[in-house]
């Protein structure tokens, strides 16, 4: 159980990345990652619904008849985006003002309903509750690394402290939609390289070894 | 006994009963939740606003220690419950002994991509500009919303006359006081907020009385 737990835990922060290798929730990743503030506090957003919803879907598996579980799995999704809309207008509002529509859209984030319907609806709360932090973890680093590089290239800081000094000329490609795209590509290329020696070398390490896992 | 008869699972073909039974659970319970948070962060939502347009109104009008809200109503400024909400309204700032410095009025109007909300303070004694915040824009991250941070900007419009007509010129270019340099690269959101100003003095400043017969501070108000 602990083991397993563990495992879920791992495989959505890297082997099953939602962002690198399911390239999935594209939308709040592109639009938001123009500096590692707005980047963190759409994770953690995306983090308290993932695993508030997953441990609700899981825990009312048996009550919801299968012919109205997208509603239902939407009700439970959007009235924690509410509750989370409201506590960050009332905790930071000047971070609720730059995320703007982006909170609300996390309702029809493909990643959290994705995760309802493969895994929560058909595992015990324990399970669903590691692998919606798994899958929320690998969601922060992804964001936190596309909102690092573009904030340091584009504006020449990171948290919003200057690094460079006043000489830096700031590529202000990056923190516009092309910039966001652009790295997105990059990190994309770098992680499935990184995943394709990982595999070739274990691939000569033990010649029998089947394929890895490749995942759409 | 029915209800939970009608919960507990069933194999082959749920009732339609059960069907919106226990929609309809799921939308009370999920009711019940949001009424919840939103009754526990309307009071600190609703100090967050009033903190963010009194520090706004402070700024735009320099040398003001207290301010009231005025409401346009049959041809004559009046003071106006600060839980009044509309459009006809602007804001009385005066010093520290109760005298009227000026006016701070809110005004919006399309951006490059959406719309821009502002507040500037306004001087009716000198006909002039003397201080202008965006509170709200989305404009293009990096050139556009400059009009919210960029100094050079904001300098514009620290006594910027009115008359004849406020009018946007090219950067380092600006001799007279009604005019005002864009900022480079972001010229479509310069005129913006220049076309807002305009929009909205044209609204509010023949609606204003001569000069030294504002509204004098209500008492009760801090």
């Amino acid at each position: 159980m602990t083991a397993s737990a563990l495992q879920e835990l791992h495989k959505g922060i890297w082997k099953e990345n939602p962002v690198f290798v399911q390239v999935l929730g594209m939308c709040p990743m592109l639009a938001v990652t123009n500096s590692v503030i707005n980047a963190i506090a759409m994770s953690l957003a995306t983090f308290f619904v993932l695993v508030g919803s997953s441990f609700l879907v899981s825990l009312c598996k048996d009550l919801i008849p299968h012919q109205v579980r997208i509603s239902c799995y939407i009700i439970i999704i959007a009235t924690f985006v509410t509750v989370a809309d409201f506590t960050l207008q009332a905790l930071l509002p000047a971070v609720h003002k730059e995320l703007g529509a982006f909170i609300a859209l996390i309702v029809v984030n493909c990643i959290i309903l994705g995760r309802q319907e493969a895994f929560a609806s058909k595992q015990p709360v324990g399970l669903a509750v590691a692998d919606a932090v798994g899958t929320a973890c690998g969601f922060t680093l992804a964001l936190v690394c596309l909102g690092s590089i573009r904030e340091i290239l584009g504006n020449g800081s990171l948290f919003g402290i200057g690094l460079f000094g006043p000489h830096f000329e700031p590529w202000v490609v990056m923190i516009l939609p092309p910039g966001g795209f652009i790295t997105l590509g990059l990190l994309l290329l770098f992680f499935n390289w990184l995943q394709e020696t990982r595999r070739q070398r274990r691939a000569t390490a033990q010649p029998s070894a089947d394929e890895g896992v490749t995942a759409g | 006994m029915a209800l939970r008869q009608l919960l507990t699972r069933n194999t082959a073909e749920p009732s339609s009963t059960r069907l919106v039974v226990t929609l309809g659970i799921a939308g009370l319970l999920s009711g019940l939740a949001i009424v919840g948070i939103y009754e526990l962060t309307l009071s600190t939502i609703a100090d967050n606003k009033a903190r963010e347009l009194r520090e706004a109104v402070f700024k735009v009008l320099p040398g003001v220690s207290r301010f009231q809200k005025l409401v346009y109503a049959e041809g004559t400024l009046q003071p106006a419950a600060s839980q009044a909400s509309g459009e006809e309204f602007i804001y009385a700032g005066y010093d520290a002994n109760g005298a009227f410095v000026g006016y701070a009025i809110a005004g919006e109007g399309p951006g490059y991509q959406d719309t821009i909300s502002l507040l500037y303070g306004y001087k009716p004694a000198q006909r002039r500009i003397v201080g202008m915040e965006v509170l709200d824009n989305r404009e293009t991250p990096g050139s556009g919303d400059k009009i919210q941070k960029d100094p050079e900007f904001r300098e514009n419009f620290r006594a910027l006359a009115v008359e004849p007509k406020i009018i946007v010129v090219k950067k380092g270019t600006k001799p007279k006081p009604n005019q005002v340099d864009a900022i480079t690269g972001a010229t479509v959101s310069s005129n913006s907020v220049v076309s807002i100003l305009e929009n909205t003095n044209r609204r509010w400043l023949n609606r204003l009385p001569p000069a030294g017969t504002e509204p004098p501070l209500a008492a009760d108000k801090p």
